[in-house]
């Protein structure tokens, strides 16, 4: 995430750019709720511009039908900043970007261990087709004596894995 | 703090028409193909090929959608009138898609020479002048990788499968194969889409780099594509003119947001 304020921006639209940093860390990606958007690594730019405080999402997928969701939350939890004078943000835009594709390089070390915590693959990395190939870890045991039963999971960003260590099903979160 | 990101320009005006056109040809695409082929969600032949299939139409409509957006954002409209609100001759898609589903060996037959010619399109516009598209396509492709890999996994397979699965195989290449060349049928106002660099190579290139593409594929499986349909490579019929299985489709898609326009969902 990429934070900017304009050269004439006051002190303090630095600390106002702290809160919404932490604002937008707290909050989940709704189809994995344990990942924050932030460590997910959609959030790509935040800036403050003569009181306008712009926040640029990247979508995983785009079709992804939870964008909408996230951008209006991200509307929503950023509010209270708008609607307090003395912070000089007087309106907030949260925009859709293409300008750099997600990528599974953009999940935080922080967000890989949360995703595997919860019972998901991290994305490997490399070369992204080759991936598909080759075994994922498995977030149970850590074994690679693991099968790809389906390129297309549940929800766009995920597949369908089978572990043949310990016999348990699991999930990774796709490269976009 | 890296450098501040530049905001993504609009679309040249001046190139109104020509890059609607573009834009809506891709859009209409997308949605056409993806619409019919969700048709097959819980009906699919098997449930892990389901929820394949359901995804891959979803990607098709995510795409359809950011096209439908860039073009409402051309000519200060909304994505979903566009989609939604056009009687269905004013509808720019190509004649592959513009056929009903079918069968199974259908759908993926139309599926696989659709992506094949999709990513010859994408990936000259990759390089295209209008920046929100280029960036837009950098995306779409990294998508469509997943759906070229399912959709010639589909081909072998059924190409290998002597017996009914060939037999219906051949029979769809036979039908919708003289049409699969209009996707990458000039437009009629390619001329100045060329010179501006919005469309940076012309259908005419984009035809012969699609030829080199598949005919060895196919020809590895003893199949070949038939002859082009004269439409198909006609730049006023190519996107018009379309079957009794479209106007079904448009009927149905049309139909939930023709009972209220004005309903906020």
């Amino acid at each position: 995430m990429t934070v900017e304020v304009s050269p004439a921006a006051s002190p303090t639209a630095f600390d106002v750019l702290g809160s919404v940093r932490n604002i937008l860390a707290s909050i989940a990606d709704p189809e994995i709720p344990a990942i924050s958007i932030v460590d997910l690594g959609i959030v790509r730019d935040v800036e403050l511009v003569d009181g306008m405080l712009q926040v640029e999402l990247l979508p995983t997928y785009i079709g992804c039908p939870a964008l909408e969701m996230i951008r209006a939350t991200v509307s929503e939890r950023l509010d209270p900043i708008r609607a307090d004078p003395s912070s000089g943000v007087r309106q907030v835009l949260v925009t859709i970007s293409y300008a750099e594709p997600w990528t599974a390089e953009r999940i935080s070390p922080a967000g890989r261990a949360a995703l595997r915590a919860s019972g998901f693959a991290p994305p490997e990395a490399g070369p992204r087709l080759l991936t598909l190939a080759r075994p994922a870890t498995c977030p149970y045991c850590g074994s690679r004596r693991t099968i790809l039963e389906n390129a297309f999971g549940p929800t766009r960003c995920r597949s369908i894995h089978y572990c043949t260590a310990c016999r348990q099903p699991f999930e990774q979160f796709k490269d976009g | 703090m890296t450098a501040r990101a530049e905001r993504p320009p609009g679309i040249e005006p001046g190139l109104g028409p020509a890059t609607r056109e573009l834009l809506l040809a891709l859009a209409d695409d997308d949605f056409v193909l993806g619409f019919a082929d969700s048709e097959w969600t819980g009906i699919a032949p098997h449930l892990e090929e389901d929820v394949a299939m359901s995804s891959m139409a979803q990607d098709e409509l995510g795409h359809a959608s950011a096209y439908y957006r860039l073009l409402a954002d051309l000519v200060s409209d909304d994505p979903d009138r566009i989609a939604y609100d056009r009687p269905a001759e004013a509808f720019r898609h190509n004649r592959l898609v513009d056929h009903g589903r079918g069968d199974w060996a259908r759908t993926m037959v139309r599926r696989w020479l659709y992506d094949t010619a999709n990513a010859i399109r994408l990936e000259a516009l990759a390089e295209s002048t209008s920046r929100p598209l280029a960036e837009l396509v950098v995306k779409v492709r990294r998508e469509e990788s997943y759906h070229l890999l399912h959709g010639e996994a589909w081909l072998d397979r059924l190409a290998r499968h002597r017996g009914e699965p060939r037999r219906r195989l051949v029979e769809a290449i036979e039908l919708v194969g003289p049409d699969a060349p209009s996707v990458l049928t000039a437009l009629p106002s390619e001329a100045v889409l060329i010179d501006s660099g919005i469309q940076p190579v012309p259908g005419a290139d984009l035809l012969a780099r699609w030829s080199a593409r598949i005919e060895p594929v196919l020809a590895g499986l003893g199949l070949s594509l038939p002859a082009a349909s004269p439409a198909a490579l006609d730049p006023d019929t190519a996107r018009s003119g379309h079957g009794a299985a479209f106007n079904r489709l448009w009927t149905e898609f049309s139909s939930v947001r023709a009972l209220d326009p004005e309903a906020t969902w």
